[in-house]
């Protein structure tokens, strides 16, 4: 049996829950059924959407929402958050490192061939010191969790985590419609995100910024799967929403077109994936970024969050040496513990893997959203067999994990209540300090027993609670 | 303001503005079918006319029928200026700009555009037409209403205001320009008697038969007619009106930014004609060739501010 985070073996509440579970009693299953329809009517309506690439006519979605909230104690919050807190510090030493001394490498703790040959090391970045030491500034840190006191990091999303929007409408949403619950709960605040990501962002401005540093979101466009997320926070934060179109190099500042004229910015939170970023110094075809953006970022003139080429830091196949980077940075133990992971790059474990299958999920070293894996129990013989011939075909391309027993926490069905599994995903904002945001997006499973709550593979997500206690 | 929200915004208005006004040329052409005495179809043709895309219709449906142009200016996907269309377009343009609007204009929008798309999956039925394009109606009024009430009256709702008028006396121009094209080949003719029901149309196609009876008492005279779309300051679709209103919000814009620009001059000077000319000297001295120089002249006003605020990149 996975763990229930709301309700223990006797079928009596966990004590996060207590408020909860007893409000919950005295619904109607009927009235909850309701208000999710009203839920989901007020996301459409909103144009919450994401879209689902290579689906033509259902190329905008609402993820689907669940009302019963994931809750967490603010004991079991403090422990998580001193965790990230390590893990954070640690990713931000290890992108100084690797792009200066790298050290780590000359200690012998990560292999040269990890860095130097993967593609989202980048040379260009070697020697570079963005504003304020910091690379990464927005992380959204993948945390699963096992029993009472287990959990594991999942995926450090160092690069461009998405999803703090709807950890934002979701709390709105369950506060338009259950007030009640938040007076009985005390929940710890979340809407304040916006507001810090604008001061965190305004903190690592250029040192040679005078006045109110003028900030801007880069998005590829109306037509990305999150660009609801990119003009919500831009609109939120009150900063302009850019595209490349409306921006260039001038006089070694970038500039963005107003009806005015042009006008520089000096910090720009990019959604635009490192390839597309620069057409000068990256993919030369890419229509989304700004040509000589690098150049002024090297001269100190802007400053890009997150930093180009931190996404080594996440990367699948440095995930496995991250307890090894902790402690190198941190001079401690991680707190947070990673999930064991096989490397299927080395012979060894290639071959525990290929007879355990069954039992695994296997990943690609460089995939995301759920695409491109295996998940081993839930798979057929022919499943397993297809996927062992791309495994021994390219074995470096594929990281193995067991098959971990996710928690559950209760989801609204047509009778009531059931357990479904969970995942959580907190944001971190780094500037010159750092301040994880009590809450997160949790995200889950709908269908029964599956284990993939990527929304791109039929997940949904919930309101994360974090009690004041 | 960036120029690429200043033109998405001027984009949004246009193509609202152009939805409601393909929705009155429907119904004007569904009000002539039920009253026409003969047997011929030709106020389609006319109505297609008006919305500028008979051309288009004719590659695609070598006849013109009453099913194959409502169907065409309702929800054909090739054409630009069908309802479908134009929302379609107004919707992406208001999610590119979507951090300019109020929760509320968006969302009128959003929700537009999503009924439509569920309403127009397929034909329409004749006998539904009705209440389809009440639908619109009520929906772009809606747009209006939560655009009115939450906007701030600043740089954005300039844009949209002129957006809105560019297209709507473009509309106008091209309404007036092609009955009066299809029923009077020549100016000596303005001044006889007419099938009153072809002169309601036109009214009807910019909701003004009722108030055309206000102003001018009377039955409907070409040259009144022309007067009332064309002069007259007091009717919310006229020449006069839009340029008043075009005039004033980029008045507001160069106040704002403390500079004028060719744009200014352009509008000014329409103004100036709308306000100084007698409808009489206007159909004399040919009126189809008057309507042809300000739908021109219109056009090149959006292309002039399109530049004067950094719509495109240079």
């Amino acid at each position: 049996m996975p763990f229930d985070e709301m309700i223990t073996a006797d079928n009596s509440p966990r004590p996060p829950y207590k408020g909860y579970f007893d409000w919950y009693s005295q619904q109607k299953t009927s009235d909850l059924l309701k208000k999710s329809r009203d839920a989901e009517a007020i996301f459409r309506k909103t144009g919450i959407t994401f879209a689902v690439y290579g689906k033509e006519d259902a190329s905008e979605r609402v993820i689907p929402f669940d009302i019963v909230p994931r809750i967490i104690s603010g004991s079991e919050w403090r422990r998580l958050a001193q965790g990230i807190e390590q893990r954070v510090m640690a990713l931000n030493a290890f992108l100084d490192d690797i792009y200066h001394k790298q050290e780590i490498i000359k200690a012998g703790r990560v292999p040269r061939h990890l860095i130097e040959q993967n593609a989202a090391f980048l040379p260009e970045m070697i020697g570079m010191r963005p504003p304020g030491g910091v690379y990464t500034h927005i992380i959204g840190t993948d945390i699963v969790r096992t029993g009472e006191n287990e959990f594991y990091v999942l995926e450090d999303n160092a690069r461009t985590p998405s999803g703090v929007s709807y950890m934002l409408e979701n709390r709105e949403t369950m506060m338009q419609m259950f007030p009640e619950l938040f007076n009985k709960n005390r929940v710890r605040p979340v809407e304040n995100y916006p507001k810090l990501l604008r001061q965190s962002l305004a903190a690592v401005a250029p040192p040679g910024c005078s006045g109110k540093p003028r900030v801007a979101v880069l998005t590829p466009g109306i037509y990305n799967s999150a660009y609801y997320e990119h003009a919500y926070l831009a609109d939120q934060m009150g900063v302009e929403l850019v595209e490349g179109s409306d921006l260039r190099v001038m006089d070694g500042k970038v500039c963005m077109r107003t009806t005015q004229g042009y006008q520089a910015i000096d910090v720009l939170y990019r959604r635009v994936d490192d390839d597309f970023l620069d057409p000068l110094t990256f993919r030369p075809d890419s229509t989304l970024g700004v040509p000589g953006i690098m150049d002024v970022y090297r001269a100190g003139n802007i400053t890009i969050a997150n930093a180009p080429g931190t996404g080594i830091a996440d990367d699948k196949a440095i995930y496995s040496y991250m307890p090894e980077i902790v402690e190198f940075y941190t001079g401690r133990k991680a707190m947070l513990e990673n999930v064991p992971t096989w490397r299927c790059s080395e012979a060894d474990s290639l071959k525990y893997v290929l007879e355990h299958l069954p039992e695994l999920v296997v990943k690609e070293v460089h995939g995301s959203g759920g695409y491109g894996m295996l998940v081993g129990p839930t798979s057929s013989k022919r499943e397993c067999a297809d996927f062992a011939a791309k495994l021994k075909a390219r074995p470096s391309n594929y990281i193995a994990q067991p098959t971990l027993a996710l928690s559950t926490v209760p989801i609204l069905v047509k009778k009531g209540i059931a357990p479904r599994h969970v995942d959580l995903r907190p944001f971190v904002l780094v500037s010159d300090t750092i301040k994880i945001i009590p809450g997160g997006l949790t995200r889950v499973a709908l269908k029964e027993g599956s284990l993939v709550v990527n929304s791109s593979q039929g997940g949904g997500t919930k309101d994360t609670w974090v009690l004041e206690d | 303001m960036l120029g690429r929200t200043a033109n998405g915004l001027f984009w949004m208005f246009r193509f609202i503005e152009r939805a409601e006004n393909t929705a009155r040329l429907i119904d004007a052409g569904l009000r002539m079918s039920l009253t026409r005495m003969h047997g011929h179809e030709d106020e389609w043709d006319s109505v297609l006319r008006s919305a500028g895309v008979i051309d288009a219709y004719k590659a695609l449906h070598p006849v013109v029928t009453s099913g194959d142009a409502v169907n065409y200016l309702l929800r054909e996907k090739t054409n630009p200026s069908s309802i479908y269309s134009a929302i379609e377009s107004a919707r992406n343009n208001g999610r590119m700009v979507r951090t300019a609007l109020t929760r509320e204009a968006w969302e009128a929008t959003n929700e537009f555009y999503l009924e439509l798309k569920t309403l127009l999956a397929r034909k329409i039925p004749e006998s539904h037409m009705p209440e389809i394009i009440d639908i619109i109606k009520r929906r772009t009024g809606l747009i209006r209403g939560a655009f009115h009430g939450t906007m701030l009256r600043n740089e954005i709702y300039n844009f949209s205001r002129i957006g809105t008028f560019i297209e709507r006396a473009d509309n106008t121009a091209r309404i007036l320009d092609v009955k009066y094209y299809v029923l009077l080949p020549a100016a000596s003719y303005v001044g006889s008697s007419l099938d009153n029901v072809q002169w309601e149309s036109i009214l009807r196609s910019v909701s003004a038969h009722r108030s055309y009876g206000w102003v001018y008492d009377e039955d409907y005279n070409p040259v009144n007619i022309a007067d009332f779309l064309i002069l007259n300051g007091r009717m919310p679709r006229s020449l006069a009106y839009c340029y008043s209103k075009i005039n004033a919000n980029l008045g507001y814009l160069s106040r704002e930014y403390g500079s004028s620009h060719d744009a200014h001059r352009t509008a000014a000077r329409i103004q100036g004609i709308l306000d100084n000319r007698e409808i009489r000297q206007i159909v004399d001295s040919g009126l189809h060739e008057f309507l042809e120089d300000f739908i021109g002249q219109n056009n090149r006003l959006g292309n002039e501010i399109g530049q004067a605020y950094q719509f495109y990149q240079a």
